[in-house]
């Protein structure tokens, strides 16, 4: 994968699988330890610690269409490759944690990417659940929460409606570019 | 600055147009998002045809996702389905050609064959 943004996608549609209706996302950026943490977190199936050491294996799936399942083996890489790991803790009918660490300088460390797309793709791909993602860069912090939105809108506009993904968009842009101090 | 109050003027402007989009008897695109789909560049395909729905104020198109389907040295994979008619799969999907399949398949009928599986997977 060519941003971390696209693990997270591929990662947070793993919760969406798992019947997840809340989702956390969050990307901890800090500078000074020289660390990049991203963990996603639902409140989903979860699984056993059984199931919790096999699915690093890429051999292991749940889907049926193939016998193999290549997004978290492709996640780990990415961390293990830049002096980081990924832990996952998860209980069966409470949920699962991914926390994905990186060294933040390190010269294989993919770019974080486009959030906001990802973002935006998780929402329309799953229209019930919300999704919360935290941004933090040397303790700034920016938060998008589904359930905000859809308080402001009401119970009848879906958050899939056009103008309301274009005010999505915006909102994490311009949040994300004042985490940066004005750069996106 | 955008506030949530902004929201509140889009949903009141938006209440209207919503009966069409949930009668739901349109166009229906599909977009595989799995781990192959997104590693060969779903994530672009869909923000464009999102973009191009918006853009031509396709207000009866749904555009919606789905998994692995098994074939993934194709990817990305988009999947039309029009009321009453076949099914078109198309494979090896960029941005640019997914403004081709909502411009003329979508708006006007017209399958873009080139892109589709029959012809794409040579």
């Amino acid at each position: 994968m060519k941003e971390l943004a696209l693990h997270i996608l591929d990662l947070a549609q793993n919760s969406i699988t798992a019947n997840a209706d809340l989702v956390r996302i969050s990307v901890d950026e800090n500078l000074t330890q020289d660390t990049l943490t991203i963990s996603i977190e639902d409140n989903g199936y979860g699984m056993d610690e059984k199931q919790v050491d096999k699915v690093k294996d890429p051999f292991v799936t749940s889907r049926t269409s193939r016998k193999v399942g290549l997004g978290i083996p492709l996640m780990l890489a990415a961390c293990q490759r830049c002096e980081g790991d990924l832990r996952i803790e998860s209980q069966k009918n409470v949920g699962t944690k991914l926390i994905a660490t990186f060294k933040h300088s390190h010269i294989d460390r993919a770019p974080l990417g486009n959030m906001t797309d990802t973002m935006i793709s998780l929402i329309i791909g799953a229209e019930n659940i919300n999704f919360v993602y935290i941004h933090i860069i040397n303790q700034e912090e920016f938060c998008f929460d589904t359930r905000e939105i859809r308080q402001a809108l009401g119970e009848v506009v879906p958050l899939s409606e056009p103008d309301v993904l274009d005010w999505i968009k915006s909102y994490i842009n311009e949040g994300l570019s004042n985490l940066r101090g004005g750069v996106l | 600055m955008k506030t949530l109050k902004e929201l509140e003027e889009i949903r009141k402007r938006t209440l209207e147009t919503i009966n069409v989009r949930k009668d739901r008897t349109g166009t229906r695109v599909v977009v595989g998002m799995a781990t192959c789909g997104i590693a060969a560049g779903a994530r672009p395909v869909l923000m464009s045809i999102m973009d191009e729905v918006k853009k031509n104020n396709l207000a009866d198109v749904v555009v919606a996702q789905t998994g692995c389907i098994g074939m993934c040295r194709l990817e990305p994979i988009v999947e039309v389905y029009k009321p009453g008619e076949d099914k078109v799969t198309y494979v090896k999907v960029t941005d640019a050609k997914a403004l081709r399949i909502i411009n003329e398949h979508v708006m006007q009928g017209k399958i873009v064959e080139e892109y589709t599986i029959g012809a794409g997977d040579k």
